[in-house]
């Protein structure tokens, strides 16, 4: 320590190289000390980590996780392709090309607009969840399923394949928890039905 | 001459100007000012005998002129009222116009689907400025919305009647611009609508301006239709030598492709000069067009978010010294 030098808190230790006394150059004491903190965890502390994947730890509700495109109550495709999500993404991870409903598939998309690819780079994607604030039309959600690793970078562009919930009823995503009694509420307001 | 005081600006302009022309004359004077231009739907300085529909331009006139200094009883329309010496007049100063406003915003919007997240002109359309600034975040009309399916109006221009305010721009685009008008407005009151007789093709070499001229999405370009949105593309000045018109567009862009030509609009909003269907629809490559370079675009629209213009002229700057290093975007998909 230079002359100079000023401490400006007490927690520093000197350090010292005084001779070791007999228990301490033995070793034995400290080692049985040692091991019995580590038995002590290993058979009366809990554990603090799951065994992962057989164990999941639990996620609120509201987790933002994997982004689901949804569909409406009769198995239409609600997004439109209006581009908001892209807009408001921060890290533009969303990208998306725009087609025109043909006649006849009045039953798979809602809207005379659709979205033919729409795709989410999920290594850019920051899950801040503005994407979900931004749909006017209640099509993208983030859901508390985890978007699981993989070594390669291509499969982390995830398309509509991987985005559109299954159009079987069961199989559906529920984002119901995600939304609050006071927005379902608000929704039941027929002045602001036009974008339903 | 006559002077004129608009919401405390004064401004000396000639006599038989408009009320709305000598506020224009006050935000063309001095940026600053823009805020006292009332909003226009229908007036279009370029077409003779618009104004008058579509009343969102009213404007409250406290004091008539310097010899007859009685208020006038209600609100005018700016567009079609003439100033008078010593006239002052209130817009946004005055929160009962604003009040006004308000109301005539909601009957526009009366019959209006709102669909903007599926409309072309949505990020360019005068009728969503207009609600956002004076527009009530909620529709109080209880019943169904009058609707109609999309038509086509010859090859390149779609009609989406559900969207009009029944302006009558592009009624006059067709009767002063095109020679021979095929298309009008028929019916009376709320059950009016534009329509071609017996849905007869628009072919004629102006008819696409009704495009530029439609305050909302109802005349929509077909050859761009849900290509892009508005604010995902890049807007380039070009000309071109054209036999029929001016040949000074705008084009945007989305990469190198061409996906829309369009008139150059002012900063009113009106096309400066009228272009041909050939330019418009039938020119879309890039290499037929003289660039001059990124259109400015007002930096409170959404279609200057990206900052396309600093990107594209970075973009230029490198074209011009082809010896720096040029940078290929990362494309992850390729990976």
């Amino acid at each position: 320590m230079s002359a100079t030098f000023q401490p400006l808190t007490q927690r520093s230790r000197v350090v010292s190289d005084k001779k070791m006394t007999f228990l301490e150059r033995i070793y034995l004491p400290a080692i049985l000390k040692g091991m019995s903190i580590t038995l002590k965890h290993f058979f009366f502390v809990k554990k603090v980590s799951l065994r992962y994947p057989e164990v999941e730890k639990p996620r609120s509700a509201i987790y933002r996780g994997h982004h689901v495109l949804k569909r409406d109550d009769q198995g239409r495709e609600r997004c439109t392709a209006c581009g908001l999500c892209a807009v408001a993404c921060p890290a533009e991870a969303i990208t998306m090309i725009a087609g025109e409903r043909k006649k006849g598939e009045e039953s798979v998309y809602r809207e005379e607009k659709y979205a033919t690819v729409y795709e989410i780079n999920m290594l850019r994607c920051i899950f801040c969840g503005d994407c979900e604030d931004a749909c006017p039309k209640e099509a993208i959600f983030l859901t508390d399923r985890i978007v699981e690793a993989d070594y390669l970078r291509k499969p982390f562009v995830f398309g509509k394949n991987e985005l559109v919930e299954p159009m079987e009823k069961s199989k559906r995503i529920d984002v119901s928890k995600r939304q609050t009694p006071d927005v379902l509420k608000f929704k039941e307001q027929r002045q602001y039905s036009h974008n339903r | 001459m006559a002077k004129v005081t608009i919401d405390n600006i004064e401004i000396e302009v000639p006599d038989g100007t408009t009320i709305l022309q000598a506020a224009r004359m006050i935000g063309e004077r001095n940026k600053a000012d823009r805020h006292v231009v009332p909003p226009t739907m229908c007036y279009y300085s370029k077409l003779k005998t618009s104004g008058g529909y579509c009343r969102t331009c009213i404007v409250k006139v406290t004091k008539g002129s310097e010899k007859d200094p009685r208020p006038m009883p209600k609100p005018v329309a700016s567009c079609r009222t003439n100033v008078m010496d010593g006239m002052v007049v209130e817009n946004t100063i005055n929160a009962d116009l604003i009040e006004s406003r308000k109301s005539v915003t909601e009957f526009l919007l009366i019959n209006h689907p709102l669909d903007c997240p599926i409309c072309d002109q949505a990020g360019e359309c005068h009728l969503q400025d207009l609600s956002y600034e004076n527009g009530k975040e909620a529709s109080r009309y209880q019943f169904e919305r009058r609707t109609f399916d999309p038509i086509d109006i010859g090859e390149t221009i779609k009609l989406h009647m559900t969207r009009c305010i029944l302006c009558y721009r592009c009624v006059k685009v067709a009767e002063q611009i095109t020679d021979g008008r095929v298309h009008g407005v028929i019916n009376r009151g709320d059950v009016s609508e534009i329509s071609t007789y017996i849905q007869e093709a628009i072919d004629n070499d102006f008819s696409g301006n009704v495009i530029d001229v439609c305050p909302v999405g109802a005349l929509t370009d077909k050859t761009f239709r849900f290509a892009s949105r508005v604010w995902f593309t890049q807007p380039l000045d070009a000309h071109r030598d054209c036999p029929k018109c001016s040949g000074k567009t705008v084009l945007w862009m989305k990469g190198e492709e061409v996906l829309r030509v369009t008139g150059r609009k002012d900063q009113w909003g009106e096309v400066e000069e009228f272009i041909c269907n050939t330019c418009r629809f039938e020119t879309k490559d890039k290499a037929a067009w003289t660039i001059e370079g990124p259109r400015k675009i007002d930096r409170h629209s959404v279609i200057s978010q990206g900052h396309y213009e600093r990107k594209l002229q970075q973009k230029l700057l490198d074209k011009a010294a082809p010896d720096a290093p040029s940078i290929e975007p990362f494309n992850i998909a390729d990976r």
